[in-house]
């Protein structure tokens, strides 16, 4: 019991975990401050517990997890590299983290200058004119963006322009983006090269289109080559290039979205350039834009003149703010360390050999798991296990299977225009040690298909719970813990 | 090669060999050479460890940073004590560098402490259900307007003027995309003006939206707004301070149907201005409109007890054109360090600091008011920041304070012209007596 509790179910009325000052300015009474109407009657219920209790507890519950520290994780899309540990400790300086939003700006020119000097690092690497730091995610990124695009329109007086195109193997929330900002969607389909099926794209264009949604390279972790085409298409009929850079550890310094004829671009300092992915968040999605919608961007910017840097709110066409303050200025320090770290040639070296690694693993696998798409992938590749599936196991049961390895699963059934698909995305982080370790597993599971399937139907034999109804969750929701009366 | 890079390149050519291709180059043959990039970035040169720890230290000296000061500034970002455990806790790699529990076999220990963090916000807020948090407390405003909107069929939110200026603009961004009309109500006293309000209210108002402490710290009429939005079959959305909900009655015990809030005062620091935490919680009648992720809790094979992601679909799954939120992740490790704090804090240390914060708050106002130098602008209660009027201009007394190691508080002509020489100033527990007495006794001198 005691391995499976909750903080409450340790609690013990009256132990304590903190210490705090007494009281040095003469009490009054409460009731005196504030009227009685607005006090609450009993005290809310929070754990009673000793400064041991809360470590070892979550302590413990973290032992439950695996991070990136703890082995192998290529989870596709999601760029699951190595966070160095230097950026954590820089970006815990008292400098950077006892710093108020709204100090006086002479007073934190340190952060000013940070602020400054990423948004022109991370305008280079993307051939960008501006960036803007204050998204707090990718899909933060995604709607800023679908935002600046539709405020420009306007701006325009092109009104019309309400429809974002998306391919059908965009990312989940690249459609859901686009309706935040007040667009319909329209689907175009991909080709047989897993690209844009340019006659589909050339369809639906109109002086309706406000613009083409796209993630290059794509969710199948293949470069469209068409992507001039594909630019000259969307720009002759008046719409705007979005670049969803969640796979742009595929690209840094060998092609920039702003050559490629991109307009605007988003990015996930917390999957391309090393930020922790904290569990879930907090990420940083930046989002950078060609001239003539730098005048759209959130505000403030941050902007250098006369030896000092400031905050510039006077931004009368901004789209206004997506989030308090400047966005998630801590996570911003630890990419920019990262950047300070590698210069050009390492950020090259990082998409070099990222890609590297997803070629040999799908080199390796392919004669057991089928590719679909069979040809040079970027920094990930997708499988199908359909043949393990016409045998009774699905691509779950194979995720499953692998935590008995000791690996996090690659992403699964996604992108959604491949069955059973299998994403794996090992990042340069990964020597070839651990892919070859990552692909010996593989090919056992592949084996036990055939020799030993309940192997695989019934894993994980050896983590914390079993597999978890889903269903029950769902259907008889529990989402907190209750008290016993 | 960079240390962060594993393959030597010996290794590389290897792979590269057993690939049946010659170099690098042959995995980027789909890139069309026009789009290539041929030349390095013009990134600066890359710097060692060493060099990079020197000039981030540097850099991180050309900031003025609260240890080193006292802080009495606040307006929505809070200089609250943080007990060491926290950051050792958040500090472990299981924690930082996990993603999104999507497995939750060997995601048990975010999972649960994401419905840890749940239960807390339920017992703060007086609500049913809070979801894993959103991105800070502004955008939850955002996404609680747009939920109201689609759940009660309505266009238009009025938001009080007594909330956070930013907030405010946050709401007006996410709302003006989607065709929502954003109408403000004034206030009166500091506290949000019911007849203004009253008039206001029609029938395609989906929400009113108050504060509580509001912008100016004083205590909102929370239970009258409610009053007001229910007669016009409109919900309440309260933004709150969770460290005064150790005191203040929980916004659902108030009439809230949605209650939402900044979280950065539960054990995360100032980090100019973040990341942070948005709390998000609401009534069970809304708990599947409800946006962002919701840990469950169910049973495994053996019939043990679990968690997994429920009720929202993921990521991958997001209904593509009835999307109502976009939001796909949530701020974990900020949540994760808010649930600490509360364990820590507990039923009695988050009581202790929250009256701390209000004594040691309405000491600073008495001492302020009776140098003379500043004068009472509001009567209504407030908790722990509250608004004076300065003689001299908040600016020339902010730098003045500054050289005396005191960061001074919010200049309020910045967003509320009709207060001038409005200063809201910010108390916690962590100010000292001693430093209390030199603020009021350096402000009264200019």
């Amino acid at each position: 019991m005691k391995d499976n509790a909750l903080i409450f179910e340790i609690s013990k009325p009256g132990r304590k975990a903190y210490s705090l000052p007494d009281c040095d300015v003469p009490k009054q009474n409460v009731e005196d401050l504030i009227p009685g109407e607005y006090l609450r009657d009993t005290a809310p219920v929070l754990p009673e517990v000793s400064e041991l209790d809360a470590v070892r507890h979550f302590t413990r519950l973290s032992q439950l997890n695996h991070g990136v520290d703890t082995g192998f994780y290529p989870l596709g899309s999601c760029t699951m590299k190595y966070n160095p540990k230097v950026n954590e400790a820089l970006s815990r300086l008292d400098g950077f983290t006892q710093i108020h939003p709204y100090q006086d700006e002479t007073t934190v020119q340190g952060a000013l200058k940070l602020m400054y000097d990423m948004d022109k690092m991370l305008s280079e690497i993307t051939g960008m004119e501006r960036v803007t730091l204050q998204p707090a995610a990718g899909a933060h990124g995604e709607m800023t963006g679908q935002m600046i695009i539709k405020a420009y329109h306007e701006h325009r007086g092109e009104t019309q322009r309400t429809k974002m195109v998306v391919p059908d193997a965009a990312h989940g929330t690249n459609p859901a983006s686009a309706v935040m900002a007040g667009f319909d969607t329209i689907e175009v389909k991909s080709d047989d090269r897993g690209g844009v099926d340019i006659e589909a794209l050339k369809s639906v264009m109109s002086n309706e289109i406000a613009g083409l949604m796209l993630t290059n390279p794509n969710t199948l972790g293949l470069f469209d080559e068409n992507i001039k085409e594909i630019a000259k298409i969307v720009h002759q009929a008046g719409g705007i290039l979005y670049y969803d850079g969640a796979n742009a550890n595929a690209i840094l310094g060998i092609s920039r979205p702003g050559d490629m004829g991109f307009d605007v671009v988003h990015l996930n300092l917390h999957k391309t350039f090393s930020a922790p992915h904290g569990g879930g968040g907090p990420g940083s999605g930046p989002v950078g834009v060609k001239k003539e919608l730098v005048p759209f961007l959130p505000k403030p910017l941050v902007e250098f003149k006369e030896g000092s840097y400031y905050l510039d709110d006077d931004r009368p066409l901004s789209i206004g703010k997506v989030k308090s303050f400047y966005g998630n200025f801590n996570v911003v320090v630890k990419a920019y360390t990262y950047i300070l770290s590698m210069g050009a040639d390492g950020l090259r070296q990082v998409s070099e050999g990222a890609v590297l690694n997803a070629n040999y693993i799908a080199h390796k696998l392919k004669d057991k798991y089928l590719l679909p798409f069979d040809r040079v992938c970027m920094h990930e590749c997708v499988f199908s296990c359909q043949k393990q599936k016409n045998k009774g196991v699905s691509t779950l049961d194979i995720a499953k299977r692998l935590l008995d390895f000791g690996f996090h699963p690659p992403t699964i059934y996604f992108p959604l225009i491949v069955h059973e698909a299998l994403m794996v995305e090992p990042t340069e982080s990964e020597s070839k040690e651990s892919l070859d370790e990552f692909i010996k597993a593989m090919r056992q599971i592949d084996q036990e298909v055939d020799t030993d399937p309940q192997q695989v139907l019934e894993a994980p034999h050896n983590t914390s719970v079993g597999r978890l109804d889903e269903t029950l969750a769902a259907r008889k929701p529990v989402l907190r813990w209750m008290p016993k009366e | 090669m960079s240390q962060y890079i594993a393959n030597t390149r010996i290794q590389q050519e290897d792979m590269l060999k057993e690939m049946g291709l010659r170099s690098m180059e042959d995995l980027f043959v789909d890139i069309p050479e026009e789009v290539r990039l041929r030349e390095n970035l013009n990134l600066p040169e890359p710097l060692s460890e060493p060099e990079l720890v020197s000039f981030m230290r540097r850099l991180a000296r050309k900031n003025y940073n609260g240890n080193e000061f006292s802080c009495f500034l606040g307006a929505g970002a809070y200089d609250h004590f943080i007990p060491s455990v926290v950051d050792h806790l958040i500090s472990r790699q299981e924690f930082y560098t996990a993603y999104t529990p999507y497995q939750p076999e060997i995601s048990q220990g975010t999972l649960r402490s994401i419905f840890e963090y749940q239960t807390m916000i339920c017992e703060l807020t007086g609500m049913d259900v809070a979801n894993a948090s959103m991105y800070d407390g502004a955008s939850a405003l955002g996404e609680a307007a747009l939920m109201a909107c689609a759940a009660v069929k309505r266009n238009k939110v009025l938001v009080a003027r007594t909330v956070h200026p930013e907030s405010r603009e946050v709401i007006n961004t996410y709302c003006k995309f989607k065709g929502i009309e954003v109408v403000e109500f004034g206030f009166r006293d500091g506290q949000i003006d019911l007849e203004d309000l009253e008039s206001r209210m029609s029938s395609d108002t989906a929400a009113v939206i108050v504060q509580n402490p509001n912008f100016f710290g004083v205590i909102e009429l929370l239970k009258e707004a409610g009053e007001i939005a229910h007669r016009h079959k409109a919900l309440l959305i309260a933004s709150v301070d969770p460290i005064s909900l150790a005191l203040l009655k929980p916004p659902g015990e108030a009439g809230a149907d949605i209650v939402v809030g900044e979280g950065q005062s539960l054990g995360n620091p100032l980090n100019f201005g973040g990341p942070y935490l948005g709390f998000f919680a609401v009534e069970k009648k809304f708990m599947r409109k409800i946006p962002g992720r919701i840990v469950g809790e169910t049973v495994d094979n053996l019939g043990r007890r679990g968690y997994v992601l429920t009720l929202q679909t993921r990521e991958q799954h997001i209904r593509r054109e009835k999307a109502t939120s976009n939001i796909c992740s949530n701020q974990a490790l900020c949540a994760l360090a808010a649930t600490i704090y509360l364990t820590l804090l507990g039923k009695e240390g988050l009581k202790e600091a929250a009256e701390l914060s209000l004594q040691k708050a309405h000491y600073t106002y008495d001492r302020l008011i009776k140098t003379g130098k500043f004068s009472p602008v509001f009567n209504a209660p407030f908790f722990k920041e509250f608004v004076v009027k300065s003689r001299t201009p908040v600016s020339a007394l902010n730098k003045k304070l500054f050289e005396s190691k005191i960061i001074g508080g919010y200049d309020l002509a910045k967003s509320y012209q009709e207060i001038p020489g409005g200063w809201l100033v910010a108390v916690t527990e962590k100010p000292t007596k001693e430093e209390i007495d030199i603020l009021v006794g350096k402000a009264g001198e200019i």
